[in-house]
């Protein structure tokens, strides 16, 4: 994948197939220390422990278990790259949770790419359910977006309509480059 | 500089339409978005017909999104609803094609053969 909006892309498919009503996505970056941070939490349906041990292996995933694949050992595998950590918790009935660091200077770091974009797909597809929050992080500077704010004002309407989307779009985008122009 | 201010008068502005859309019978476009999809490029395809809809003022058109179609080397695969006609599949599809084919097939009823799946074998 070219971009890291990709990876958090197909990753947060799996919680909304998870049956999650809320996904918080954390993009958190800290320039002291060189790490960056991407968490995605959700309320789903969670993993068993025997399932959560299979996730992360590519080969261990048939057809049975399509819905997993390679959307998490690819993110894996990248975070590892890097000198990062990756961790995967998941309990039954509550939720998973997962979380990976890089080094965010590593050379083999894709570049975040097209967030707005990753917002506005997720929202196409999943238009009145789940909310989804992003919280982007750069040190102390802090933007949030969540769809639990602006459902209220905008009457219940779904949010893949066009001009709902489009305006989505640009208030992430100044959002976002509000906090990396501090 | 946006702020949720603007959302009021954003949803006075989309009611009209989606009480519309609801009385047309629409074309559904649906994109391949697992993780071949995803990798292939299935999201600028995506948004781009989305833009191209808005462009146009489409309003019996609605495009969303699935899973594995389970043919990951043509991807990015979309699948054509029109009413009345049969679903067509374009594959390798990429943001540039999209125009050609909202002009052509959503808005003309002619599907583009040259992209669709019946063409890339031969």
């Amino acid at each position: 994948m070219p971009e890291l909006a990709l990876h958090i892309l197909d990753l947060v498919q799996n919680s909304v197939c998870a049956g999650a009503t809320l996904i918080v996505i954390t993009i958190s970056l800290d320039t002291r220390n060189d790490r960056l941070t991407i968490t995605i939490e959700d309320n789903g349906k969670g993993m068993s422990p025997e399932f959560l041990e299979k996730v992360t292996s590519p080969f261990a995933t048939s057809r049975k278990t399509r819905k997993v694949g390679l959307g998490i050992p690819m993110f894996k595998q990248l975070s590892e790259m890097c000198e990062g950590d990756f961790s995967l918790l998941s309990e039954l009935g509550r939720g998973t949770k997962l979380q990976a660091s890089f080094r965010a200077s590593h050379m083999d770091l894709p570049p975040m790419g097209d967030l707005p974009g990753t917002v506005r797909t997720l929202l196409l597809g999943n238009p009145l359910t789940p909310d989804f929050r992003l919280i982007y992080r750069i040190d102390e500077r802090e933007f949030l977006f969540d769809t639990a704010q602006i459902r209220q004002p905008l009457g219940n309407l779904p949010l893949n309509e066009p001009d709902i989307l489009d305006w989505i779009g640009q208030y992430v985008e100044e959002g976002l480059l509000e906090v990396q122009n501090g | 500089m946006k702020s949720l201010a603007d959302l009021e008068a954003i949803r006075q502005k989309t009611l009209d339409k989606v009480n519309l859309r609801r009385e047309h019978e629409g074309t559904r476009i649906v994109v391949g978005m697992a993780t071949c999809g995803i990798a292939a490029g299935a999201r600028p395809v995506m948004l781009a017909f989305m833009d191209e809809i808005n462009k146009r003022g489409l309003l019996n058109v609605t495009v969303a999104q699935t899973g594995c179609i389970g043919m990951c080397r043509l991807e990015p695969i979309v699948e054509i609803t029109a009413p009345g006609q049969e679903k067509v599949t374009y594959v390798h599809m990429t943001p540039e094609k999209v125009a050609r084919v909202v002009a052509e097939h959503v808005v003309n009823g002619t599907p583009v053969a040259e992209y669709t799946i019946g063409a890339q074998d031969k």
